[in-house]
């Protein structure tokens, strides 16, 4: 019975996402990705740091982040649909899809520079 | 006789608070006292042509005593009435900050405090910070007047927090302590702070403490506020000793023990209460006082027996990792442990709070510290500070998991000094770890041992292995750093601009030039220390130690004041967050053409912090209001490039646009290698 619910709680929140996902507005989601503070740890273009992984270019599946959003038990703290609507997380999505790739290390005379052997 | 010359500042007559501050002066001086005394120095220089100054005749008059320019008194006389910016003092207060008792007879005989400068004289010690108070006015005098202003020379700061990490900074470099002077008891209250980062960093200083000890001869009020019983309560939590000599041969025998003691690893900094009676008394016996020799200590090496079992362990291993933290206290310490990690083709993880392996050594592996240290098999600590963190993982996730990052068996050892030098009320010891060789010693000193021992203990049939070790070493080398330059590659042309954009445009700039990193990376995804080739002590100093705000502005004025003496170019990616704590250190630097470039890390926000907020929302499932609320550095947004230009430094920016930045570094290199300060301004993204 449990199992039966899952799935159609998963089943539903699935549907959802695909329902926004649908409709999801990067200008919107590059505001979220703003307000929500994702920014702070994540870069302004999910270019990742110290503090957050990368997330754009070139994001993992919109279900894998949500699942990961939902339920963080790491040091990003989990983000459930009282904070982020699954619309909103849907317009982040689009907007990471909408980043530009990274320059060429090999065509970048400032990353080349670093292009060492060991010692 | 005052040297005029010293005293040549120009008031700007457009600005009322200039005229009423002066004006508000001269009253108080009139009413104070007929001479010129050392407490009230400043006052007195007014009072001497002032008599009677309150209107703008006077302060024309009051201006030609004391250089103050005639051009910009003149206009004062049709200014508007002076408002008053603060509330004025009462006479009682006026004649407490300012007033000498009428019936002052000059000392007979050599003030204690020139005795005191012979003490001090007796070490290498080439500056000392203060920011001036009565309390140490007597051995401020005899400084500047018997010593002569020359080893030390006084380096004017505008707080005590600057002043101790400037000497924190300078440490760092020169590898020897300066002196700092702090009024007791709120200039030491000032100061706490940055002694606590110094003690965590394990950093000499040698701190005095002015106190006014006599209450029947100090001065009522303000002398008095600024008086205690025992003022060293005040940082005695964290200084290695602390001692109030009473008497001058006291005096001698404290600071050399003082000394001797700070610069005794564990390094620490030490603190002397110095009673302003005692500094402005006439000596006795003065051909009877002596001034031991101090001879330096020798740093504990290990105990033979354990090193040799380390050193078993380590030859034996698999897969073994060195862990330094603050092992390489000099220069030599980074050539001991490239011997050690070559013997064994050992990967080194360099917690950086000094640089300790050359970055571009292949066996310099601390990009990968995760995956080493969970596939390790025997893991040795060289001067940890945090042990615990090093070994097991924590999150702050409500259930406060930690989980032991090492795999089953994991052998540990750990050689360390802070093992038999540790106080109880600050937790700056770190959650407690066991491990299974615990050598209480100085890790620097104890590496030739070490080495010897590995040397001895090597089985032939391990050549084999560890030479393969090597060979995988330097494929991991090569690869992080390709992972790390496609990662500097994103958001490259992003505004703000990226903090790995502004690591390569900064490098680009300094590259050929001798240069020294003099502050943390940290709050940069440590994209210099990934990426820079860093092969001297001096490339790098490392962070804070105690993790204070307000420690990253002055440890770089500090560390570069040291460089300035090998003509070496600093440079310091500065925190806006940590600029604010106490911006006027950029004076300091001006006022003594102490070569740093600071360019600014410009995030305006305490982005750190945003995300403890947000956790407490998130665990309580509540939205935040409008974003982050407490926590950004915006509206308005801080100009700092004209706060450093207000203090004499040249200086750029905002800038937002990654393509201005090479030619703004461009020209603030040259400014700093033409020996003068320069900041550019760079708004960046948070970390």
């Amino acid at each position: 019975m449990q199992t039966k619910t899952f799935v159609i709680v998963l089943a539903a929140a699935v549907t959802a996402l695909s329902t926004a996902a649908q409709a999801a507005s990067a200008d919107h989601g590059k505001s979220l990705f703003i307000q929500k503070g994702c920014w702070e740890c994540h870069g302004t273009q999910g270019q990742g740091a110290v503090t957050g992984p990368r997330l754009a270019p070139d994001p993992i599946p919109l279900e894998a982040i949500s699942n990961f959003v939902r339920n963080s038990d790491g040091p990003m703290p989990p983000y459930r649909r009282e904070i982020l609507s699954d619309s909103d997380l849907a317009d982040i999505y689009a907007y990471l899809q909408s980043v530009p790739q990274p320059v060429d290390p090999k065509a970048t005379p400032l990353l080349q520079q670093w292009a060492d052997k060991p010692k | 006789m005052l040297d005029n010359k010293t005293l040549d500042f120009t008031i700007d007559p457009r600005d009322e608070r200039c005229v009423d501050v002066l004006t508000r002066e001269m009253k108080m001086a009139r009413t104070s006292r007929p001479g010129v005394s050392r407490r009230g120095f400043m006052g007195g220089v007014a009072v001497g042509a002032a008599a009677a100054a309150t209107t703008a005749t006077e302060i024309t008059a009051a201006a030609s005593a004391t250089e103050i320019t005639a051009a910009a008194a003149a206009p004062a006389a049709t200014a508007s009435p002076a408002k008053p910016s603060a509330l004025p003092p009462s006479a009682k207060t006026a004649a407490a900050e300012t007033a000498a008792p009428a019936d002052q007879l000059p000392v007979k005989g050599t003030p204690t405090s020139d005795f005191m400068v012979d003490v001090i004289k007796t070490f290498d010690i080439d500056y000392v910070a203060a920011n001036p108070a009565d309390s140490f006015r007597g051995l401020h005098e005899s400084l500047i007047t018997h010593g002569g202003n020359k080893t030390p020379e006084l380096l004017t700061c505008m707080h005590e927090e600057s002043s101790v990490a400037m000497a924190h900074g300078y440490f760092k470099i020169a590898g020897k302590p300066m002196l700092v002077l702090c009024h007791g008891t709120v200039g030491l209250q000032h100061a706490s702070m940055a002694v606590y980062n110094a003690w965590c960093d394990q950093v000499p200083i040698v701190i005095i403490g002015g106190n006014d000890l006599d209450a029947a001869k100090r001065t009522p009020l303000v002398p008095t506020y600024h008086s205690a019983q025992d003022i060293g309560s005040i940082v005695r939590d964290y200084v290695k000793w602390d001692d109030m000599p009473v008497s001058a041969q006291h005096f001698a025998e404290s600071f050399v023990r003082a000394y001797k003691l700070s610069m005794t690893a564990p390094h620490e900094p030490v603190m002397i209460a110095l009673d302003a009676g005692l500094q402005e008394e006439a000596l006795e016996n003065h051909d009877k006082l002596k001034i031991p020799r101090y001879v330096p200590t020798a740093p504990p090496q290990g105990d033979t027996n354990a090193v040799r079992e380390a050193a078993r362990l380590l030859v034996n291993a698999e897969n073994p990792v060195i862990v330094a933290d603050r092992l390489a206290r000099t220069p030599a310490g980074m050539g001991l442990l490239v011997q050690l990690a070559e013997l064994l083709n050992a990967p080194v993880v360099d917690q950086l709070n000094r640089l300790n392996m050359p970055t571009t050594h292949y066996l310099c592996q601390t990009g990968r510290a995760q995956v080493l240290i969970h596939n390790a098999d025997v893991i040795m600590g060289l001067e940890l500070s945090d042990f615990f963190g090093t070994v097991n993982a924590f999150v702050d996730n409500g259930e406060y998991t930690q989980n032991p990052k090492t795999k089953a068996g994991a052998k540990l050892i750990s050689i360390s000094a802070r093992d038999y030098y540790l106080k109880s009320n600050f937790q700056d010891f770190q959650r407690f770890q066991s491990v299974d060789v615990s050598i209480a010693a100085d890790a620097e000193a104890t590496l030739p041992a070490l080495i010897e021992e590995v040397k001895r203990a090597l089985p032939a049939d391990r050549k084999g292995a560890i030479d393969a070790r090597g060979d995988a070493m330097r494929k991991a080398w090569s690869e992080t750093r390709a992972r790390t330059l496609k990662a500097a590659g994103y958001a490259w042309d992003a505004s703000p601009i990226s903090t790995a954009r502004l690591s390569a445009e900064l490098w680009a700039q300094i590259k050929d030039a001798d240069w020294s990193l003099v502050g943390s990376d940290r709050m940069i995804s440590a994209w210099p220390t990934r990426l820079w080739p860093m092969e001297k002590h001096y490339h790098f100093i490392g962070g804070p130690g105690g993790y204070g705000m307000g420690y990253g502005a002055p440890a770089a004025v500090g560390a570069a004041l040291a460089n300035r003496a090998h003509g070496r170019l600093s440079v310091n990616i500065q925190t806006d967050g940590d600029m604010m704590y106490a911006p006027g250190v950029l004076w300091t630097a001006a006022h003594h053409h102490i070569p740093l470039l600071n360019v600014m890390h410009n995030n305006r926000g305490y982005h750190q912090e945003v995300m403890h907020v947000q956790r407490m929302a998130d665990r309580r499932n509540r939205p935040l209001p409008n974003g982050p609320i407490g926590t950004q550095i915006l509206g308005p947004n801080i100009d700092y490039a004209k706060l450093a230009q207000s203090m004499g430094w040249w200086a750029s920016g905002p800038i937002s646009d990654p393509n201005e930045l090479a030619p703004a570094l461009k020209r603030a290199v040259e400014v700093v290698k033409a020996g003068e300060p320069a900041l550019v301004d760079v708004v960046t993204q948070p970390r």
